[in-house]
């Protein structure tokens, strides 16, 4: 028997009876498009977060101080609430820990800040020109902080696009114009492209000013930074960087117990590795529900094989009559259960697929299909096909044909 | 040639042994038409079977052109039905949602013959049978019971056997379309010489072949040509 005369009498027996063949692919129907939909909603979410993420800086080391202690005080001011941090510590770092892309102390602060009547309230932070490359900034218009405008003590400002909204009015131009933040006037020589929001805080709300100016006119103490952020040259690395930083830091305090250091160090990878075993786990779950309902499928696949082989007994028993053997009824039968499952398994990847792109038209959630789900529905369509028409196949090929002739 | 030696048959059903062929011998010479004829239970049933290579004997030889089948295993025996065998059943046994032709060629596909040769042999053999052409591409469930019965003849001619079993072929027909297809079976014997046992419990169905074996109680009473033979005319 040629594949060519197997997938005719398939053809035939599948067509035979359209209701029930339609309603058994159902089951297979709904379980492949809720495997396919749930497992990309789980990657959209997955991309979604770890992009969000990402756009804080790239491979970033977050050095921020702890909890200052004086000897024998048992009193903690709060973390983060220590001038720990000083410029030294980020240029000791970029001189003596290997695999540092660059390094950017940081000072920030919220402040009211005016311009021309209209005022907002927003985070300010004295940057050098490192910023850009370590929280991947860019800018739209004008031109980010150089080395000289630190040098220079210069007072000018690069604002985010919804800092210049709520100072200037909605893409107005704001080259040029000069704002007041704590009373003194910075003139504005840059705007950021857009990086939207990253959890609760917008990356787009900020004003960035020389980290000189910052010290100087308004925190009035230049010996310290409130953060220092670190790129590392590459993801493999972040790891060895962390514990360099952790172990010169600690070194540079004076301070012997790693408990008692008065610094934290925050690595990204970390952040991006909890939040995407978060959302894979997630992701197994929706799978995993949507795969109960495949095998629910499969198991209206095996009903159905079982009630055709016992409907078609006769038709078995004349086959083999005419010179069938067990492999032409076996493979017959089997052939026709992976063909509802298969053609099932390919409606199911198109609804599943459109559900995806409904989901990403909407706008709840940019969904993400792999091409490796997608085979991997064809795979699993298929064998359940085998799995659930074997036990009906070789039921049929084992039949007696005299017996199978006789029945009624 | 069919060449039967001795053949028993006991079935055990828990411990009731039943015999339903005690010691069965003769020979079918090729291009012989042969009616194999006793009451139900006489075990005319069992002997089609193992004479159709349905089932194997529990002793015995039964050789058919030379190969003995009493021994093969299953799908050693679907091949000798495949291509030494042809059945034509009481209740015709056509798939109901193929055409006329793709019945015919069914033997064919399993026989793995080349798909252009099928429709060649397939209208050969229907016309053999003969069917009228403009019925070839109908289904079954639109011909009458002896067109059917036809088609179902030429299914059993399509492999070109060495023996067409023939199982109460007008037990569901009425007398007239009986001896229709009793008269196509006449005619395949005496023009193309083909070898036909016909199995029947009815007098008048056995003795319209040349000789008839009576079988009774799973032995053989009576075997010869005493009939007088039932000769249909030709209805071309």
């Amino acid at each position: 028997m040629t594949i060519r005369d197997t997938l005719h009498e398939t053809f035939s027996a599948l067509t035979a009876n359209k209701v029930r063949t339609s309603l058994t692919m159902l089951g297979i129907i709904i379980g492949i498009s809720s495997v396919i939909t749930m497992v990309s909603i789980g990657q959209g979410a997955q991309g979604a977060i770890q992009s969000s993420i990402q756009s804080i800086g790239s491979n970033l080391i977050i050095i921020y101080p702890g909890a200052q202690r004086g000897p024998g005080y048992q009193v903690s001011t709060g973390r983060g609430s220590s001038h720990t941090l000083t410029p030294g510590d980020a240029s000791a770092m970029e001189q003596n820990v290997a695999n540092i892309a660059a390094v950017s102390p940081e000072s920030s602060g919220r402040y009211q800040v005016t311009a021309k009547g209209t005022n907002t309230n927003t985070s300010v932070t004295g940057v050098t020109s490192a910023y850009t490359a370590v929280h991947n900034v860019q800018v739209s218009d004008g031109a980010f902080i150089t080395d000289s405008d630190n040098t220079n003590l210069r007072k000018i400002a690069v604002i985010g696009p919804t800092t210049r909204d709520d100072l200037f009015g909605a893409g107005s131009d704001a080259i040029g114009q000069v704002i007041r933040i704590k009373g003194l006037q910075f003139t504005v020589v840059g705007i950021t492209v857009s990086k939207g929001s990253s959890g609760f805080n917008n990356q787009d709300d900020a004003i960035y000013i020389p980290l000189s100016a910052a010290q100087l006119f308004l925190v009035g103490d230049s010996s310290y930074v409130s953060t220092i952020s670190v790129s590392a040259v590459s993801a493999d690395v972040m790891t060895q960087v962390q514990n360099d930083i952790t172990t010169m830091l600690l070194d540079r305090h004076h301070i012997s117990d790693p408990t008692q250091a008065d610094f934290n160090v925050l690595n990204q990878a970390s952040i991006v590795s909890a939040a995407s075993s978060v959302t894979s786990t997630f992701t197994l779950l929706l799978g995993a529900v949507a795969g109960i309902s495949l095998v629910v499928g499969g198991i209206g696949i095996m009903n159905m094989m079982l009630t055709t082989v016992t409907e078609r007994t006769r038709e078995i028993g004349l086959r083999k009559a005419i010179g069938a053997k067990r492999r032409d009824i076996n493979i017959q039968f089997l052939t026709e259960a992976v063909a509802l499952t298969v053609i099932g398994g390919a409606i199911g990847v198109a609804l599943g697929w459109g559900a995806a792109y409904a989901v990403t038209k909407l706008g709840l959630l940019q969904t993400s299909i792999s091409m490796s789900s997608v085979l991997l529905a064809f795979g699993v369509s298929a064998a359940i096909g085998i799995v659930f028409g074997y036990y009906p196949a070789r039921r049929a090929s084992r039949l007696n044909p005299i017996e199978a002739l006789r029945y009624e | 040639m069919i060449e039967i030696k001795n053949i028993k048959k006991t079935y055990i059903t828990g411990d009731v042994e039943t015999h339903a062929l005690r010691g069965v011998s003769f020979t079918v010479e090729d291009g012989e038409f042969v009616a194999i004829m006793g009451p139900s239970g006489s075990g005319k049933s069992t002997l089609m079977h193992l004479l159709g290579a349905l089932d194997t004997p529990t002793s015995g030889i039964y050789k058919l052109d030379g190969h003995d089948v009493s021994k093969f295993s299953d799908d050693e025996l679907a091949e000798i039905r495949r291509n030494r065998i042809g059945f034509v059943f009481q209740s015709f046994n056509l798939l109901p949602r193929a055409t006329v032709l793709r019945n015919v060629m069914l033997p064919l596909i399993y026989a793995n013959v080349p798909t252009e040769e099928r429709e060649r042999l397939a209208r050969i053999a229907l016309k053999n049978a003969g069917l009228d052409e403009d019925r070839f591409n109908h289904k079954s469930n639109q011909l009458s019971g002896g067109q059917i019965q036809r088609v179902a003849i030429a299914r059993a001619l399509v492999n070109n056997p060495s023996l067409i079993l023939a199982d109460e072929p007008t037990g569901n027909l009425d007398t007239q379309t009986g001896n229709i297809v009793l008269g196509t079976f006449q005619r395949l014997n005496e023009d193309l010489k083909r070898t036909i046992i016909l199995i029947t419990h009815e007098k008048d169905v056995a003795e319209h072949a040349d000789r008839i074996i009576h079988i009774r109680d799973g032995e053989i009473v009576e075997d010869g040509r005493k009939h007088t033979k039932r000769v249909i005319k030709h209805e071309q």
